[in-house]
């Protein structure tokens, strides 16, 4: 594992910041790669989980935030599962994440900030997920308009999508939680 | 017995199967469900990749008026399950947590609802003993391949539910209604969840592997308890033929539908018709005692 660390980083620290938006001891991590060899798509990412740890220790720069994993990483926690140091690896990569939307960092492929955007913009309105309205959401965002689109007309025989959007839900309590935690992330920045 | 009962979002869309065999199997045994008024979304992968009090706060929002109800809660999607079990993990064990999340949804909550999935009260509360005395058919030694993907187990020590490498809930009832439950390797890996849409090429990576495993230990079908897993390893069965070449057509059922077949409940009641890859064999084989 070859590691280039590049001159011009963030005044604040990347490594600093996942401490405080975690807690988590880094320091703990023994590269034991673990994370590694249980982690679902790590063959599909240039910079592994256990690499992500080693470049904290490092307290690399703003190339991190653009790390491939960051985005194809499937939320699954066996890393966090299977570390011998007992080292949340999995609130670690929330923790990345967020700080690669607050700095605007690449979103990579498949654009997964704009699906989670869209998922929660219907959540925000309806209170519930209203498939329909985040799929047309993602869909002209990222230009992936024919993807799947062959499996509609049965997904909709089926009723497995459905048309219209979710009633029923306490909208008032959802749009506030959404204008309060929207709040309070502008005044810790 | 009586539970709180959350249906989650896709009840109403992808996973409509999912709760109609969850309520249907639940009448059978004498378990009777309530929704709670005006529940709402958990937040899911996006919520807890987007910001830490939102993915906590949103399942709390549930919770609190499932604490005023006073009941267990049962949750049947695994990504709620986690979600919420998480929320009252962080509520319970961080004041500052708590606070933010009170503030956000304008009313305090502290964590202590009982959250269980629908596979742990049939097993805890109803028993094998009395599922097998009110089975009516027996999938007469069906092998069946238990898959319970991340959610449900992982990380353990919030979610508590059985064992995190090895789980055995979905084999024992498996093993009841008179089925093989199959030993194989890719119980608790991932199928890529969240990402089926973003990202398909992974998921048809990770499907492909799961399914194309299941088939190769001799599986007739695969049983889950997850919308996600559902939806992501039947439907992309179809992208994995196109990308591979591997025409798996392997039926992918929820334990409920499986469970309800042997309970003697019409397959229409079942919701069978929803799946993709067909269950028409499974059908078929459930012998029926009545």
């Amino acid at each position: 594992m070859a590691i280039t660390i590049s001159k011009n980083k963030s005044a604040r620290s990347i490594t600093q910041r996942v401490r405080e938006l975690t807690g988590v001891d880094l320091g703990a991590c023994y590269q034991c790669k673990r994370c590694t060899s249980g982690c679902p798509v790590s063959g599909l990412a240039k910079c592994p989980p256990s690499e992500v740890m080693r470049r904290l220790h490092l307290d690399l720069g703003d190339e991190l935030l653009n790390s491939d994993i960051l985005w194809v990483c499937v939320s699954c926690e066996t890393c966090s599962t299977r570390c011998p140091m007992g080292i949340d690896v999995a609130a670690v990569m929330d923790a990345l994440r967020r700080i690669a939307l607050e700095r605007g960092a690449a979103k990579g492929e498949g654009n997964v900030p704009l699906f989670n955007q869209a998922f929660l913009k219907t959540v925000q309105v309806f209170g519930r997920t209203y498939d329909l309205a985040m799929i047309a959401g993602y869909k002209l965002g990222s230009r992936k308009l024919m993807a799947d689109t062959e499996k509609f007309p049965t997904m909709l025989a089926k009723r497995k999508i459905a048309l219209l959007p979710p009633t029923g839900a306490d909208r008032r309590t959802v749009r506030r939680i959404f204008k309060k935690t929207r709040a309070n992330k502008a005044t810790d920045q | 017995m009586k539970y709180a009962y959350f249906p989650g979002c896709s009840a109403e869309s992808t996973a409509r199967d999912m709760h109609q065999s969850t309520l249907a199997v639940a009448q059978s045994l004498g378990i009777q469900l309530v929704e709670p008024k005006g529940w709402t979304c958990c937040g899911a992968t996006a919520g807890h990749q987007t910001d830490r009090v939102l993915s906590v706060a949103l399942p709390a929002a549930t919770l609190a008026k499932v604490k005023d109800a006073g009941l267990d809660l049962i949750v049947n999607c695994a990504a709620c399950y986690n979600r919420m079990k998480v929320a009252n993990h962080e509520i319970a064990t961080n004041q500052q947590v708590r606070a933010k999340v009170a503030e956000a949804m304008g009313r305090d909550y502290d964590g202590s609802v009982k959250i269980r999935h629908f596979l742990e009260v049939l097993l805890e509360d109803v028993g094998i003993d009395a599922i097998t005395a009110a089975l009516r058919g027996s999938l007469a030694g069906m092998k069946v391949a238990s898959y319970y993907g991340c959610l449900l187990v992982r990380p353990n020590e919030v979610t508590g539910f059985d064992d995190p490498e090895n789980p055995t809930s979905l084999d024992r009832l498996v093993a009841a209604m008179g089925g093989t439950a199959l030993d194989w390797p890719h119980k608790v890996e991932c199928c890529g969840g969240g990402l089926s849409m973003s990202r398909t090429d992974v998921v048809v990576h990770l499907t492909n592997s799961i399914v194309g495993m299941a088939r190769a230990a001799g599986a007739e079908c695969i049983v889950v308890s997850c919308p996600m897993c559902q939806i992501n390893l039947d439907m992309r069965q179809l992208d994995i033929a196109k990308v591979t070449g591997n025409h798996h057509d392997m039926p992918v059922l929820y334990i409920t539908q499986l469970l309800g077949l042997c309970l003697g409940i019409p397959a229409p009641q079942l919701g069978l018709n929803k799946l993709m890859i067909s269950p028409d064999r499974v059908v078929r084989a459930v012998v029926n005692a009545a």
